[in-house]
């Protein structure tokens, strides 16, 4: 068993996403490092093809191989550089530098040379990085120990957006704070200049990026403030002239040249991508409301695309004509995760804070951006410093039929404004729809509700900060007289005037625990009597959860005292408490399991345990160094069946957590760690190969011959499952333009989809082969099923269409047509008809 | 440093004239400006923009153009005159009807042979420039609307012309236009209104660059009539071009008040093909930009705000000092405010009229920085209007305040004011000697028996002063030099003395007994912007244009110890960098070695016991020494003690009652006399 996260199993691009780099001469791939791996997606269809992984640490930068455009270097934490063939996603070589790297620069100059980050004094606090020249040997093993370094300059700045190569890889151009330096490599000379920090209107002036005009000796920065100047004339220290532009209100984050030269692309947290015409003065374009702030732009090696990466885990693909073609959205990344985890119980999604005042859905078993709910329904402004309406708290009833959320504004200042929105999920439009709205739900802020758990009655409760909780029932309202029903409260409930911070219904909603500050109290939500108080002092009660299935009759609390405490509610006595610090704790739905998250001494242990017996079922120590606030049980689909003592707490559902740093991690076993990387082999070998017209009449052909002559031939074996068939998944993955006619491949189509009668000799060996295969092309189909469909009656209607067109005279050139069509090699459907008797 | 009575006197409505036009010889390093009300100055642009000269206006009179042939300064305006001025005697030489109705332009070629007027009759008329004279020559090819601009080619062989909606380039020799090139109107509404070429310029390599009402700087090239390249500068007009003398640099003033630079920069670095980008902007001024000039080191430029912007381009300048720092400059160099020293009268000088004012009367003492109550308000006597068109060159008030004397370029007169209670007369004198028709500089001496008067040739006429008229007592001629026009008279208490200075830097001292030339000061390279004769010791303490400072003692006819040690030691760095000139020198009675200066913007005493701080001493050390006790204070105290409580200062001056006066015009008053400025929309409002 081991943590996984940051996986392949995860787009959850780090903030280092910025490394989105060009793509190719087809803009087809778009590359991106995601923590220790590169991903690779399509711009066309916008899908995760695959992700270069073999680097330990974090992956820092990518570049093309100007030598060849279908490899990338990339560069890592772990102080090594990787070449890549990216396509087929295939490690060709690795670079041993011994240093952590930073950042990897590439000239089309300098061949067999990266330009490297290294940190300087890896002790000092002070961020100090060393620009170096590195001469990749040329030798045929896969690991080369790269010790030829040459320091090219002392003084870059920490932001690898901040070094730029000039045209014709004649000088590279590297910023830090406010001056910008420029070195040419035949003079080996370095021009600097700087700016002053201020001037009088208070301008900041740093540099925050830099990018080379690709033909002209023109050096585009960008500023704290929000500047663009063009340097010109930058091999004079004092004739030296630069031309500022002003349009963003706040840092320039990235800029970026189109491959021509014609256009800038600037782009900062306003997520407005501007394009500025070069040596037009201010004659702009913008494209506006992109999404999170703009991290990064590049654009295609043609210049036809240009891609953006956004702070909220996304890239845009835009066309040069500026509209967006594509987005890749990862797991939304917002500032703060606010809301607990949860899951989704109809579409068994996992949903969190997303863009800013919404919440989104994430498909954790298609690792998958479903949609955003706007719950907020507020324009939101992106300017730093604005105090705006943010999701808090979000609830689902056990069903999911009824969404509770609360925003709020205010959080730092003393007007605090909150709202509590009920949702319910309409069947027909498949989403949840706004029910009520309750402006002044408390008088303070509600820290807290849930969802009682029975079936029959739905019944929200929340407490706040003015020291009651209230519980909130569907009603009908006399009043409007409509079949509408809304929400409204039921019962006020308050004790002593304590502030109660948590609230949870046991497993069959009998019960409702309130705990108020040290005291717990239990009450009978149908009759709202206060039945019996649980007091452990000293330490308020942090957290607190009912025991499921058999241990349903256990209550479980943290407090701050480091004490895990479990009462029996029968006898309402303390059975049994632990010291120990725990900052989570988290019940299986599932099962009886609870997992308790302890952070003691600067690292996180996991203890899972059942209420009923004292000793952890499982213990996991040293997990991670960061603190643990949010975790959520993941049900399965389908149960495993681990006999393996530790982890059978994993068989029905997955353990989920998110570390501070906004990592998502899970745990995952050892069995599914190999399902997973099979299938992702699979998936490079079916999809990443660009399917033209000539691989499939040819290329496929010649594959077919070649299974011919080997006997056992999968394809021919399964009959049995025509939805298995290659040709098919081959016709379904391919876009429907690089296609033959649809006439062509009709009698393919139909061929293959007879079933033959043959009697086919079983072979166990390869039934077992088969059977993996079936699993493998399952999960895949379920990717494909709305496609297939869309497809289908596609190919109905073509098939439709040419019996139509069946005319007895046919025109000189659809003779000709036919003449070459019979000309065609066709022997490849032997191949099909041959499985037939 | 001694405490005064001050009067702070803001009922000076001095308003400064927009600028409309420069012009700038690189020879002499001058830069010509013509202002509104038809005034031209001179400034020296290497002796830190000092207005060496000034020649006032004429009502009626607005200047559109301002060109340099050589030494000669002509201008056009759209009276349909061309007029030269003797830059020596400060005044207009003569003037020329062009007879092609309002001129909008005016252009000498690079050769000196030829002036070019651009008309309102659409005729692009060329004068002979002749020794003494400029000769109608002929016309070019009529055009059918005004011509608003034109530019010579470095040859002289080929004119671009700037009208409504089109540029044309005429041949000189034949008169007839080789090209006809057409500027876009604007989008939208302003497609109605026609394009003004504002602005041509015509480089030597044949690309012609225009800015025009649409807001864009075009450039085109000459030999096939066609736009090269555009730049959007901005959404309004674009007034005013210059290129400076290399022609790689071009700096365009718009109507936003901006002045946007061109530079022509090779794309690909070490290579040829250069091209002209757009790079920097500099916002100085918050109206229209009229003119701009690029000179050598700085962008010069001046518009409706009525300040004269020089921005430095650093690029250009070898050592950064205070020479070549960004200077605004918004007041004349010379004094407008006159005081009656024993009565307590000041006078005002208004370019069309004098105001004669009484000071009010305060009563009480207060602490330090307080202020004290007016007891009686401050009064207006008298508003003497101008006979005749000339504007005012010069006036003064004797010290006795009995004497109102002004000068314009054409007449001279003087009045004698009778003041009992509150009856307030003048009569003007009507028998002036014939010495007085005009004077440059006036000046009485300080018993107010005597009036002096600067003549031309730097000679200075002396009339005494009685209650049944005046008499021309004598002429003072100096004994050798320049003949330029004398700008400060200075004369001695004791009256004895009379010094002048002219704006060849030329300082001389006469003796009013003999009068006779006494002796010459030694000339410096910078021009003397204030000077004044001590009281008791009759030495000449002079203040000159780089800050510098002099005390010449009459009697020895040499420089004085302390004089001597000032230059040895050198003045403080803070002190150097100072960006306007001293405007007045006073000493104190009561403190011999007391020296008071002013400038714009600080109020200043030498403490000639004292010694000089050095570059390591702090400079303004007034609040360091409060905090001293008495002891230490000696050790830290140096000469100079300034005091920046006035801002925005036309005059100080030290009365009889050992108060001072302070004349303050504060720019902000300024700023909402002007009229608006085009509406600009800024970023969050």
């Amino acid at each position: 068993m081991k943590i996984t996260g940051l996986s392949h199993l995860f787009k959850w691009e780090n903030l280092h996403n910025w490394w989105l780099t060009k793509y190719f001469f087809p803009p087809l791939f778009v590359l991106c490092t995601s923590g220790d791996s590169v991903k690779v997606y399509s711009t066309r269809t916008e899908e995760w093809l695959h992700s270069l992984q073999g680097h330990t640490n974090q992956v820092t930068g990518i570049a093309l191989n100007r030598a060849n455009h279908l490899q990338v270097y990339s560069c890592s934490a772990d102080g090594t550089v990787k070449l890549w063939d990216f396509i087929d996603g295939i490690l060709i070589k690795t670079f041993i530098i011994g240093y952590p790297l930073f950042a990897i620069y590439v000239s089309e100059k300098h061949d067999g040379i990266v330009f490297l980050h290294i940190a300087m004094d890896t002790d000092s606090k002070n961020e100090c990085f060393q620009l170096v020249a590195v001469h990749l040997p040329k030798s045929a093993e896969q690991e080369v120990e790269a010790k030829e370094l040459s320091a090219v300059s002392s003084r870059i700045s920490p932001n690898p957006s901040c070094t730029a190569f000039g045209r014709e890889g004649q000088y590279i151009a590297f910023a830090r704070h406010l001056q910008l330096n420029v070195y040419f490599f035949r003079k080996q000379k370095t021009y600097s200049f700087s700016l002053k920090a201020t001037d009088k209107k208070g301008a900041k002036n740093a540099f925050t990026c830099i990018a080379c005009h690709p033909a002209d000796d023109c050096i585009a920065t960008g500023h704290e403030d929000g500047k663009i100047r063009l340097w010109r004339n930058f091999i004079h220290t004092k004739e030296y002239t630069y031309s500022t532009q002003h349009w963003h209100h706040n840092a320039v984050n990235t800029l970026c040249f189109t491959p021509e030269g014609t256009n800038l692309l600037s782009g900062g947290i306003e997520s407005v991508l501007v394009q500025w015409q070069y040596g037009a003065g201010n004659r702009k374009e913008f494209l506006p409301r992109l999404g999170g702030s703009i991290l990064h732009v590049s654009t295609s090696s043609d210049g036809q695309l240009f891609c953006t990466s956004h702070s909220d885990n996304k890239i845009t693909v835009i066309e040069s004509s500026f509209k967006v073609c594509g987005v890749i959205q990862g797991l939304v990344k917002g500032d703060a995760v606010l809301t607990d985890l949860m899951i989704d119980p109809r579409s068994k999604a996992l949903v969190l804070n997303g863009k800013p005042g919404h919440l989104q859905f994430y498909s954790l078993m298609r690792d998958k951006h479903l949609y955003n709910l706007d719950i907020v329904q507020q324009e939101y402004i992106y300017e730093a410093g604005l105090d705006q309406f943010e999701v808090v708290k979000a609830a689902f009833d056990i069903n999911g039929y009824w969404l509770a959320t609360v925003e709020e504004r205010g959080q730092k200042s003393s007007d605090l404004e909150f709202v509590l929105k009920l949702w319910a999920y309409d069947e027909r439009t498949q989403s949840f729809v706004l029910n009520t709205t309750i402006t002044a739900a408390h008088t303070d802020r509600i820290i807290s509700m849930c969802f009682s758990s029975s079936e029959e009655t739905t019944m929200l409760v929340t407490t706040a900060e003015d020291g009651q909780f209230k519980a909130w029932c569907q009603g009908a309202d006399a009043d409007t007289q409509q079949d509408q029903s809304f929400w409204s409260c039921e019962f006020v409930g308050s004790y002593h005037n304590l502030k109660p911070t948590n609230c949870s219904f046991s497993a069959d909603s009998s019960l409702l625990a309130v705990n108020f500050q040290e005291v717990i109290t239990i009450w009978s939500p149908d009759t709202w009597e206060l039945l019996t108080t649980l007091c452990q002092p000293p330490g308020v009660v942090r957290d607190l959860c009912f025991g499921r299935l058999s241990c349903s009759k256990y209550l479980i609390a943290t407090t701050t005292r480091n004490l895990l405490c479990c009462w029996n509610l029968l006898t309402c006595a303390l059975e049994w408490s632990t010291s120990v610090e725990v900052s989570k704790l988290q019940p299986d739905p599932l099962s009886e399991n609870v997992a308790a998250f302890s952070y003691q001494s600067k690292h996180t242990d996991l203890f899972v345990f059942k209420p009923s017996e004292p000793r952890p079922l499982f213990t996991h120590k040293n997990m991670c160094s960061e603190k643990i606030h949010r975790a959520v049980f993941v049900p399965r689909e389908e149960p495993l069946n681990n006999c393996d003592e530790s982890s059978q707490w994993l068989n029905r559902s997955q353990l989920y957590f998110l570390t501070q740093n906004m990592d998502l991690l899970t745990f995952s076993t050892a069995t599914e760690e190999d399902r997973m990387l099979s299938s992702s082999k699979r998936l490079v070998i079916d999809d990443s190969v660009a399917v033209t017209p000539f691989y499939l009449l040819l290329g496929k052909h010649r594959q077919q011959q070649q299974k011919l002559n080997t006997p056992s031939h999968p394809a021919a074996d399964k009959p049995q499952q025509p939805q298995g068939s290659v040709t098919i998944t081959e016709l379904l993955h391919t876009p429907a333009h690089v296609l033959p006619a649809a006439s062509v491949l009709c009698s393919m189509l139909v061929s293959s989809l007879l079933i033959s009668n043959t009697g086919v000799r079983k072979d166990p060996l390869r039934e077992m082969e088969s059977s993996e295969q079936e699993m493998n092309s399952e999960k895949e189909e379920e990717h494909s099923e709305e496609e297939m469909e869309a497809c289908d009656s596609q190919q109905e209607l073509r098939a439709q269409g040419s019996v139509d067109e069946v005319t007895p005279k046919l025109s000189k050139a659809q003779e000709r047509e036919l003449k070459r069509i019979r000309k065609t090699d066709f022997s490849w459907m032997t191949g099909l008809i041959d499985s037939k008797p | 440093m001694g405490e005064f009575k001050v009067h702070r006197v803001r009922f000076f409505d001095y308003m400064p004239s927009g600028i409309r036009a420069l012009a700038f010889n690189g020879d002499t390093e001058r830069m010509a400006v013509a202002r509104m009300d038809g005034s031209v100055e001179i400034f020296h642009c290497s002796d830190r923009f000092f207005q060496e000269k000034i020649i006032p206006g004429r009502e009626q009179c607005g200047i559109e153009g301002l060109s340099w042939v050589g030494e000669r300064l002509f201008s056009a305006g759209l009276n349909g005159g061309i007029t030269e001025y003797d830059l020596t005697n400060q005044k207009v030489k003569y003037t020329i009807d062009a007879y092609g109705g309002p001129i909008w332009t005016i252009t000498g070629n690079q050769q000196g042979t030829h002036l070019a007027v651009g008309c309102e009759d659409g005729t692009v008329k060329l004068f002979e420039v002749n020794e003494d004279k400029i000769q109608f020559e002929r016309n070019l090819d009529r055009q059918k609307s005004r011509i608003v601009s034109l530019s010579w080619h470095t040859s002289g062989s080929k004119i671009a012309a700037g009208m409504m909606d089109m540029i044309q380039i005429f041949n000189v020799e034949t008169g007839h236009s080789i090209h006809r090139m057409l500027a876009d109107r604007g989008v939208g509404t302003s497609r109605s209104k026609e394009c003004v070429v504002w602005s041509v310029v015509y480089l030597s390599d044949g690309t012609i660059v225009s800015g025009d009402s649409v807001g864009m700087v075009k450039l085109w090239d000459d030999q096939t009539g066609t736009l090269i390249k555009s730049h959007n500068v901005t959404k309004c007009d674009v007034l005013a071009l210059s290129v400076s003398q290399n022609e790689d640099s071009l700096v365009a003033g718009t109507s936003e008040g901006t002045v946007v630079q061109f530079q022509f920069v090779s794309m690909v670095l070490g290579k040829d093909d250069k091209e002209w980008v757009r790079t920097r902007t500099f916002k100085n001024h918050t109206h229209d930009i009229r003119a701009v000039a690029e000179i050598t080191t700085a962008v010069v430029s001046g518009g409706m705000d009525a300040q004269l912007v020089v921005k430095p381009l650093l690029d250009k300048i070898e050592v950064r000092s205070a020479a070549s720092a960004l200077r605004k400059i918004h007041f004349p160099h010379r004094r407008l405010v006159f005081c009656a020293r024993n009565s307590g009268l000041m006078l005002f000088q208004y370019p069309g009229h004098l105001e004669l004012w009484r000071l009010g009367e305060s009563e009480g003492k207060g602490i330090p920085g307080s202020s004290l109550f007016v007891k009686r308000n401050p009064e207006k006597l008298l508003h003497l209007k101008v006979k005749g068109e000339d504007h005012i060159r010069c006036s003064a008030v004797s010290p006795c305040g009995e004497w109102i004397v002004y000068s314009t370029a054409s007449s001279l007169r003087l009045y004698r004011l009778h003041c009992d209670n509150n009856n307030v007369s003048i009569t003007k004198i009507s028998k002036l000697p014939k010495v007085l028709s005009s004077a440059n500089q006036l000046c009485f001496s300080s018993d107010s028996s005597h009036l002096f008067s600067a003549s031309t040739q730097s000679s200075v006429h002396i009339v005494s002063l009685s209650q049944s008229g005046c008499k021309f007592v004598g002429t003072l001629k100096p004994k050798s030099g320049s003949h330029q026009a004398i700008h400060l008279l200075a004369a001695s208490e004791d009256g004895e003395w009379l010094a002048s200075a002219n704006s060849d830097h030329e300082v001389h001292i006469y003796n009013l007994q003999t009068r006779k030339a006494h002796c010459t000061v030694p000339v410096y390279s910078s021009a003397v912007t204030a000077m004044g004769i001590h009281p008791t010791t009759n030495c000449l303490f002079m203040m000159y244009a780089d800050q510098q400072m002099c005390e010449y003692s009459i009697e020895q006819k040499q420089y004085t110890d302390w004089s001597r040690t000032v230059q040895r030691k050198g003045l403080h760095r803070l002190w150097m960098e100072r960006d306007t000139p001293c405007l007045n020198v006073m000493f104190n009675p009561q403190n011999p070695s007391h020296v008071i200066l002013h400038d714009t913007y600080m109020l200043c005493i030498i403490d000639q016991s004292l010694p000089l701080p050095d570059d390591k001493t702090q400079f303004y050390n007034q609040l360091t020494l409060k905090s001293l006790t008495e002891d230490q204070r000696k050790s830290h105290s140096h000469a100079f003690k300034v005091c920046k409580t006035f801002k925005d200062i036309l005059c100080v001056e030290l009365i009889s009652d050992q108060s001072l006066v302070v004349v303050e015009r504060p720019l902000e008053d300024v700023a909402t006399q002007l009229p608006a400025p085009i509406k600009q929309k800024k970023f969050a409002t």
